[in-house]
């Protein structure tokens, strides 16, 4: 499969990088590892003018921890945020990074290209969207932050603009007493999730959750926060009847499709499982983690 | 669309090519500079067949189009062997029988190579999440991840072999 014509340019600079967006705006698309927009360059799915490159574009991959945040830039590769020995304290980013696609895919694939891509069964949105990240979005005019939540609108669709370059996305620095996990379900190895759950539990008062985050990919347009299923988890102890309760909850909210991957039904019993899964591997980080 | 001039330094030769940018970075080494050593299997950036090093990391490489590695050092099968003695990876693969049809065998040890480079002592657990990314639909697997830890030992010992040994002794 041959992709369709297109420029190239190769920036030396995010300055220079936004200037060209600006300049064409609407035709062109940012080319970060390429793992996710060269398979549509192949398939004609997407026909952009323009290809910018960020491979000369510095300082977009660092993988910092401020006094209250974890900040990882967007050109981080899946293996560097894997290896990172800050992320061995992060289990649910380690979980991520470790599991995306294979080897060759994790050597080249870069975060902010998988969340600016926006697959709906990829697998970095449902930990952003557990943990609450934020996202950095740069344009000429300045930097905005947006929440993960607020940030995945549809299949493909992100609350980025074509003028924007995602920069940076920044957790909250774990706390004591939290811990998080990602289960995912695979036909074969490296395949798309069929259905993948993360998960973030805070232990509070008294050994109760005092604060949990879902959120699940591969079984509707977009990855989402599964806001019932956070909702039945807090001030409940964390035990196997409140993680299933919560799984039933997470499921009720996918909207799966029948496909090569399985049946709508069994696409939402395997939430519900996976949510278990994920909320006990969590709770059990969290409590090492005391 | 403008064509652009590359450079890309392969198997230690640096070479220089004019290409649309919409070039993937396996018809550059196949069709352009005719190193068919590297496959194209499935050609969505699934089976591996297709895998070479780039700046030292394995890649896949119609998942990459030729500007990308404007500058960069790729290597391929082609540049595994020195001269006419095999490299341990690829007389091992013969020795273990690690290859029926022989089409994802260059990717397969591309990968397998970059592996060792990363860990050159893994586990059979590790060996097979390292090739992963590499479809083999005869063997089964088997004799390829024999063959690797083949070549994991021979590289080792190689490694491990005091240089110059033999005019040491001499002396």
């Amino acid at each position: 499969m041959i992709p369709g014509q297109f420029d190239y340019v190769r920036p030396g600079s995010l300055d220079d990088a936004l200037r060209v967006l600006t300049e064409r705006e609407g035709d062109a698309k940012l080319l970060s590892g390429g793992y996710s927009l060269i398979p549509l360059l192949k398939l004609r799915l997407a026909q952009p003018e323009l290809l910018v490159d960020l491979h000369d574009v510095t300082g977009l991959d660092g993988i910092v921890e401020t006094d209250d945040e974890l900040r990882i830039g967007a050109r981080a590769t899946h293996r560097q945020i894997h290896e990172r020995d800050t992320i061995a304290r992060y289990p649910l980013l380690h979980d991520v990074a470790g599991g995306i696609g294979d080897p060759q895919v994790r050597n080249w694939g870069t975060i902010g290209g998988s969340v600016a891509h926006a697959d709906p069964a990829s697998d970095w949105p449902a930990a952003l969207l557990a943990a609450n990240a934020s996202i950095v979005c740069r344009s000429q005019s300045g930097e905005r932050i947006v929440a993960a939540r607020d940030f995945f609108l549809d299949t493909f669709t992100t609350a980025i603009e074509p003028t924007e370059v995602l920069t940076e996305i920044r957790f909250v620095r774990r706390p004591r007493g939290q811990g998080g996990a990602y289960t995912k379900l695979e036909r074969r190895a490296g395949d798309f999730a069929t259905a993948g759950v993360a998960a973030i539990v805070r232990l509070g008062e008294g050994g109760t959750i005092g604060f949990a985050g879902i959120g699940v990919t591969g079984v509707s347009d977009s990855p989402y926060a599964a806001t019932d299923g956070e909702a039945a988890l807090v001030g409940q102890p964390p035990s196997e009847s409140t993680f299933r309760a919560a799984g039933q909850a997470a499921a009720a909210m996918s909207r799966p499709v029948s496909d090569v991957r399985g049946p709508a039904d069994y696409k939402r019993a395997m939430v519900a499982e996976l949510t278990l899964r994920s909320l006990q591997r969590a709770t059990e980080r969290a409590l090492a983690y005391a | 669309m403008a064509t652009q001039h590359i450079t890309v330094t392969v198997n230690g030769e640096a070479r220089e090519a004019d290409v649309e940018p919409r070039l993937l970075l396996v018809h550059l080494l196949r069709d352009t500079f005719g190193l068919t050593g590297t496959h194209v299997g499935c050609d969505t950036s699934n089976c591996g067949a297709c895998t070479v090093h780039v700046n030292g990391d394995s890649a896949k490489s119609c998942t990459m189009l030729a500007v990308q590695a404007d500058g960069a050092t790729v290597r391929t099968i082609e540049g595994l062997a020195d001269g006419s003695n095999l490299h341990p990876l690829q007389q091992a693969f013969w020795d273990q029988h690690g290859l029926q049809c022989g089409f994802c065998t260059p990717g397969m040890i591309m990968q397998a190579a970059w592996l060792l480079e990363q860990d050159p002592d893994p586990s059979e657990h590790e060996i097979r999440e390292g090739i992963s990314g590499n479809l083999c639909r005869c063997t089964g697997y088997v004799n390829i991840v024999k063959a690797i830890q083949q070549a994991a030992g021979e590289l080792q010992a190689k490694a491990e072999a005091p240089t110059g040994t033999p005019a040491a002794t001499a002396g």
